[in-house]
């Protein structure tokens, strides 16, 4: 084992982490928000809401998101209109284009996430809410949105992992992160297999504590649904029998 | 008319070339489909085996084949293959480089992954199975190959159909990722169409929504043999 070459690839992918790491945030930050407006349409009593919605989602979903992201990068380039406008500056960018599509993409899958968590709140709550009179925002936040994102939380986590792992996509549009330093290490120096080991390190160190984050919000969103612990007898009592 | 004269058959159109890569994405699709499931099937009965070094190294299996970008394993598989393949040639007197097919190992990088999604399909799909059933068989003296057989596996491909159907459509958009080993495929034939055509945005729209049927079909199909294989069983939730 070479330890002098495992060592500098490893220093060259960690100066990569922060170009994943900000497409991976950008994202799903936007992503996020984006999934927000979808699943408001999706489930909106307005027809053309609704349908827009729907096929949002089955575009979004059912296509790869490497095409998506060429379409992104390559396709809006060759229109003049897009070229000359205020937004070219930004569009010519790679990273802001897989950000763009990356952000696209995850809306489609957690708009669907987020309707399942919706349709996990029980009817009988927001009757029982609104025969107390609340109605509005504040229904949403205090019973609607509680509860949705508790059962939406484990497949939100599923879909942040594979966001994690999209990312590496970046590299096909000359976004240098951490796979696509990984690649030109390998095509410098054919040693593939310390590289690889170096890269999925990393990426399982990244999805290994993003994981534990979410376990951790997980546990903290359940709190009420655990049993209360048993408090073991302190060694007082233990000693002296429990006081009267 | 320029866009009918390009996606069309005729001698500038894409159209037969198109539609050869939408064949090639399905048949590497299913071969890795095929891979996965020989793969899958050792993990899941690795993960649910009484050996716990056994256990550890399916678990290490999913662990690093679901956490690690796919596009890193086709490189993995593509650069290391191609190394090893190059080496053997060496031995056997060929000398220079020597690529790996790229439809071996696109099919085998893209099944390696699928494996790993599969594994945790069929462990699910065997937990389903009452264990009453399996100890009722052991009971009347039946030998566990004829077990697997005749109770469990009938049992497992139901449970997993619905399963499967998502690794599919995972592999499938997976395979387009292929397209950087060379292999022309959809996603490779659309880029060189949009390439050397410079229509960018209407290739790929096109590739696009090739895909779109791809996956919607495969969709209906999944679909239809659920409802197939849940002939003979009572109505439950959640089902087509």
């Amino acid at each position: 084992m070479d330890f002098e070459f495992l060592f500098s690839t490893m220093k060259a992918l960690l100066e990569a982490t922060p170009t994943t790491l900000g497409l991976f945030s950008l994202s799903v930050f936007f992503g996020c928000l984006l999934a927000l407006v979808i699943v408001t349409m999706r489930v909106s009593h307005n027809a053309f809401a609704r349908n827009f919605a729907k096929g949002y989602i089955f575009v979004f979903r059912g296509s790869p998101l490497l095409i998506q992201m060429f379409l992104v990068f390559y396709g809006l380039g060759q229109f003049g209109v897009i070229r000359h406008s205020f937004v070219w500056p930004a569009l010519r960018e790679p990273f802001v284009c897989a950000v763009l599509s990356l952000t696209l993409c995850t809306a489609g899958y957690s708009a669907e996430i987020f309707r399942s968590g919706l349709r996990a709140v029980p009817p009988g709550e927001v009757e029982a809410a609104r025969a107390t009179g609340m109605s509005g925002f504040l229904l949403l936040r205090r019973i609607i949105a509680p509860i949705a994102l508790r059962h939406a939380l484990p497949a939100y986590s599923t879909e942040i992992v594979l966001m994690v792992k999209s990312t590496a996509l970046a590299s096909l549009v000359t976004v240098w992160e951490i796979t696509g330093v990984a690649q030109r290490l390998i095509s410098q120096t054919y040693r593939t297999m310390e590289v690889f080991l170096c890269a999925a390190a990393l990426y399982l160190l990244l999805n290994f504590i993003i994981l534990q984050v979410l376990a951790i919000l997980e546990n903290r969103l359940n709190r009420h649904h655990r049993r209360p612990t048993e408090r073991k007898p302190s060694v007082m009592t233990a000693l002296f029998g429990a006081r009267p | 008319m320029e866009f009918f004269e390009l996606l069309g058959f005729g001698a500038k159109g894409w159209g037969a070339l198109i539609l050869t890569g939408m064949l090639l994405t399905l048949c590497v699709t299913l071969a890795s489909l095929a891979i996965g499931a020989l793969i899958g099937a050792l993990i899941a009965a690795a993960k649910l085996s009484d050996i716990w070094w056994f256990r550890v190294l399916g678990t290490t299996y999913t662990t690093i084949f679901r956490g690690v970008p796919e596009l890193l394993i086709i490189y993995l598989i593509y650069f290391g293959g191609s190394t090893a393949v190059t080496a053997i040639g060496h031995a056997m007197g060929i000398e220079g480089f020597l690529g790996m097919p790229s439809f071996l190992a696109g099919a085998l990088a893209v099944g390696l992954i699928s494996g790993a999604y599969q594994a945790e399909v069929y462990r699910g799909a065997y937990r389903a199975i009452p264990r009453g059933e399996i100890e009722a068989a052991s009971s009347i003296g039946m030998p566990p190959l004829r077990c697997l057989r005749r109770i469990i596996l009938p049992q497992v491909l139901r449970f997993a159909i619905p399963g499967l159907n998502n690794v599919w459509q995972l592999s499938l958009k997976d395979s387009a990722l292929i397209s950087v080993t060379g292999l022309a495929e959809l996603m490779r034939t659309t880029q060189v169409a949009a390439g050397s055509t410079r229509q960018y945005f209407m290739f790929y729209i096109v590739g696009g929504l090739l895909y779109l049927v791809l996956t919607s079909f495969s969709e209906r199909v999944f679909n239809s043999a659920e409802r197939r294989s849940n002939k003979s069983m009572p109505r439950g939730m959640g089902q087509v």
